[in-house]
């Protein structure tokens, strides 16, 4: 038995680039469709409510703009790192460092008034993920220490810490003991975006920062030296580029852009700072860049596919009775078969001659 | 007529629009040293992966004493009784030569390492069973990589250039066994572009010229200029003659440089001492591994050197040693790197987007943009000027053939005029037309005041290009040679000498 080979194309596939996507998510679509039939949900109503239902009325196709702006925002930062291989996996810790640090503002000026203060809680929460982020960055350079594992730690740490703030010095002393901070003031608030939904101004700064990841890796002196250390760490040392300052660089970029997401997180939909601000778009952001080709147009479309499942998801759990951990399951196989698919992007399968005919 | 061992009809091989074989004729008789001649590009490496089952022929047939044959793996050659020595070896570094062999031989231990020593004694490939690879010369690792291949009795052994590695000395012994190899009645496909080795040792040459089988001819009965000619399809472009510049000053100076090595398996630098001065040629010899990697690193500033060793290593008229190789390019300096994929150019991007990797001082980035009209430009001079065979400037370096990217790379580092260049194995792989060229350009460069230093692992190169010569050895560089006043065998003597406690 002769098996296919696995060979390097002359050059990457912009078809294959392309389809990729497409490609995964049927496959995952179809597995995890097999897989609800095995316990017992129908597959057609998980189906309806998880793919159709969110684009038929005009409020849930809102809220998957609004779940697609964090997402959004955090791909764009760490997908840059991810291209200079440098692996920023503690994105959920930037994001809640953006999201405290942002609250600071209104938690401790609670009766503060006028037009500067949520601009400053953004700035304060890119400036928090940034800090965030810059522990990595540090022991990483000076120590070498793997980044994965140290961002993924602080991680958690961040999360000790909100619970700690929540618990302690930043709970709401009117709020029936309950772990969250005050609600903030109106100023304190993003201003909407589309009347009558939830969806703010952050939407346009997530396109914004896309624009601007676009200019980055496309067209920069900067961005083209993150990529060659990425594709060929001894042709980046050859020409004299600083690992070390690509290994800053792209983990300030990626805890600035979650430390954003977090702030606007806490100055949007959810008006306070709370324990459940923490929902994971920090490790989907993850899923979000690689989905999207780790390109700044390929992740635009990626984040709102993902928000629009995220969204499906909460719905096939209402209404076709669907367990939460089907959903997760749903997300990894769709990475996986992603990873699959993109394999084939530079490479392709080559049977043995004689075994096709 | 006997029957010939291994014939190939009309063999065409593809990739893309490229025709890297196209209807080759082919017919290696038994007991034959057969060459294949041909320039880089010419398509003997895809035809050697296609008759060792790499590759598999998209039209042609292939017929194995006499019988048409699907190679479809190497696993599938060596059964047919193929075997191959590639340029670079297969082997592990940590492993000793018996497990390096038992890896592909089936059998057990005790039984392989007796006829390891017994293959040895034969034809004169002696060699410790149980010594670990990484403690051998490159010489001996070859002698592993012929017995691994003769331990299941092939009748076709294939050799990819396989002198380019080692000193003269250790050519006549590698040749001695062929011919031994050859009176038992093995064949060997003898893959070389040095045209005296073909003479003294080839009994046939099939000669390749971009792609298509272009003669088949005695190679005793031609001299080296002849078979050149047929090999690169016109005349063999001359060398102007070496004449003396009036000297000026030290470009490059490196006093009393050591330096170990974090890499177990690395060189450690000994006492290392050179200079080179505006308008000269500076040749390092000496075969590979034996420092010139650390050594090429050291001066390129790719690997920092400790504060107390800074002080060793000047060059333009600055103090180098803190410089990393971005700020040594300012200064004027240029390299070309021994490895042309992954260091000297990123395999996966364009060559427009590899010409800003060394080139992007020349007006290629603005307030932090690129500006890809100048890059352009750049990579399209460079392709034009240098001869680089390839579809167009948006081709991603990993898809140019070694010699035309090694044209691409010296083009691009010449293009950036500087005043000090280095190059580590400039030529290496290079067909003899294109490295003809290349050293013609650095006698030129030299000529107009550019100070140079080459380390090659080629004498004559290094004897037809340097004003000085100095040899590298187990991390050491001899004393400076006059190469006019110099003997190839003085040069053969400092690399044994050196050497003689580990060869």
């Amino acid at each position: 038995m002769t098996f296919p080979k696995l060979v390097r194309r002359e050059r990457a596939s912009l078809s294959v680039m392309i389809a990729a996507p497409f490609v995964a998510l049927a496959i995952a679509a179809l597995s995890n469709l097999v897989l609800y039939a095995a316990i017992g949900v129908n597959p057609l109503a998980v189906f309806k409510a998880m793919l159709i239902d969110p684009f038929t009325s005009y409020f849930s196709f809102s809220e998957i703009l609004l779940k697609a702006g964090p997402l959004l925002l955090i791909a764009q930062g760490l997908a840059i790192g991810f291209r200079a291989k440098v692996f920023n996996i503690g994105a959920e810790g930037q994001f809640v460092l953006g999201a405290i640090c942002a609250s600071a503002i209104p938690v401790y000026m609670p009766q503060a008034t006028g037009a500067w203060i949520w601009p400053t809680m953004l700035v304060f929460g890119m400036l928090g993920g940034l800090a965030w982020a810059s522990i990595t960055a540090f022991w990483r350079v000076r120590l070498n220490a793997n980044e994965i594992l140290v961002s993924l730690m602080l991680s958690f740490l961040a999360l000790q810490l909100l619970n700690y703030l929540l618990l302690g010095p930043w709970k709401d002393p009117m709020g029936f003991n309950f772990p969250q901070s005050v609600m903030f003031q109106y100023d304190a608030l993003l201003p909407i975006l589309l009347p009558g939904t939830r969806v703010n101004i952050s939407l346009i700064l997530a396109l914004l920062v896309t624009l601007a990841a676009w200019f980055f890796v496309q067209r920069s002196f900067a961005g083209y030296r993150l990529e060659v250390g990425g594709l060929a760490p001894n042709a980046a040392r050859y020409a004299g580029f600083s690992q070390s300052g690509a290994i800053w660089l792209s983990l300030l970029i990626g805890g600035a852009a979650a430390g954003l997401a977090g702030a606007a997180e806490v100055a949007g939909p959810v008006g306070q700072l709370q324990r459940s601000i923490s929902t994971g778009y920090g490790f989907a952001a993850i899923i979000v860049a690689y989905l999207g080709g780790l390109h700044p147009i390929g992740i635009l479309f990626s984040s709102f596919l993902m928000a629009a499942l995220y969204i499906g998801g909460d719905n096939a759990m209402v209404s076709a009775k669907l367990p939460i951990a089907a959903v997760n399951v749903f997300q990894g196989s769709l990475l996986l078969a992603y990873l699959i698919a993109a394999t084939f992007v530079r490479r392709k399968l080559v049977w043995p001659q004689g075994a096709r005919a | 007529m006997a029957q010939p061992l291994l014939s190939l009809r009309g063999v065409t091989k593809r990739y893309g629009p490229v025709h890297a074989n196209s209807g080759v004729d082919l017919d290696v008789m038994p007991g034959a040293i057969h060459a294949i001649l041909g320039e880089n590009g010419a398509g003997k490496s895809t035809l050697m992966k296609l008759i060792y089952g790499v590759e598999t022929p998209d039209e042609g047939t292939i017929e194995w004493r006499g019988e048409p044959t699907q190679i479809g793996s190497p696993a599938i050659a060596r059964r047919l009784g193929i075997g191959m020595v590639f340029q670079h070896f297969s082997l592990f570094e940590t492993l000793t030569v018996a497990e390096n062999v038992s890896l592909l031989v089936p059998g057990k231990k005790k039984e392989l390492t007796e006829r390891i020593v017994q293959l040895g004694k034969e034809f004169g490939l002696e060699v410790d069973p149980l010594a670990h690879v990484h403690a051998l010369s490159v010489g001996e690792r070859q002698r592993v990589e012929i017995i691994r291949c003769l331990m299941v009795d092939p009748k076709l052994l294939i050799l990819d250039e396989p002198t380019s590695v080692l000193p003269p000395q250790s050519v006549d012994l590698l040749f001695d066994t062929l011919r031994r190899l050859s009176a038992r009645g093995v064949s060997i496909l003898f893959i070389s572009h040095k045209l005296e080795e073909i003479r003294s040792i080839c009994t046939h040459a099939t000669i390749l010229r971009g792609g298509k089988v272009t003669g088949n001819v005695v190679p005793r009965d031609f001299d080296a200029h002849t078979l050149a000619t047929m090999m690169i399809g016109r005349d063999m472009p001359h060398l102007s003659a070496t004449e003396p510049v009036k000297r000026g000053e030290k470009q490059l100076e490196i006093l009393g440089l050591s330096l170990a090595s974090d890499d177990p398996f690395g060189v450690s630098l000994k006492d290392i001492s050179l200079h080179v001065r505006e308008g000269e040629i500076l040749g390092i010899a000496g075969v590979s591994g034996n420092g010139q990697t650390e050594l090429a690193a050291v001066i390129s500033g790719e690997t920092p050197l400790p504060k107390a060793m800074r002080d060793g290593i000047s060059m333009l008229g600055q103090k180098a040693g803190a410089l990393n190789p971005a700020r040594r390019r300012e200064l004027g300096f240029a390299f070309v790197p021994e490895d042309r994929l992954g260091q000297g150019t990123v395999p996966e991007l364009s060559l427009v987007k590899n010409s800003i990797l060394t080139a992007h001082r020349r007006g290629m980035v603005q307030s932090g943009m690129i500006r890809r009209g100048r890059a352009e430009t750049f990579a399209e001079d460079c392709i034009a000027e240098n001869d680089v065979r390839t579809p167009g400037p948006t081709a991603e370096a990993g898809s140019l053939s070694g010699g035309n990217l090694q044209k691409f790379i010296i083009g691009r580092e010449l293009m950036l005029e500087p005043k000090l260049l280095f190059l580590n194995q400039p030529t290496w792989g290079v067909d003899i037309g294109a490295a003809t060229a290349i050293r013609k350009r650095l006698i030129e460069l030299r000529s107009a005041g550019c100070a140079i230093l080459v380390i090659s692992e080629e004498l004559e190169e290094l004897f037809e290009l340097s004003d000085y010569m100095q040899v590298l050895s187990e991390g050491r560089l001899s004393a400076r040679f006059k190469t006019s006043e110099t003997a190839p065998e003085d040069i053969g003597r400092a690399m044994i000498d050196a050497s003689e406690g580990a060869a």
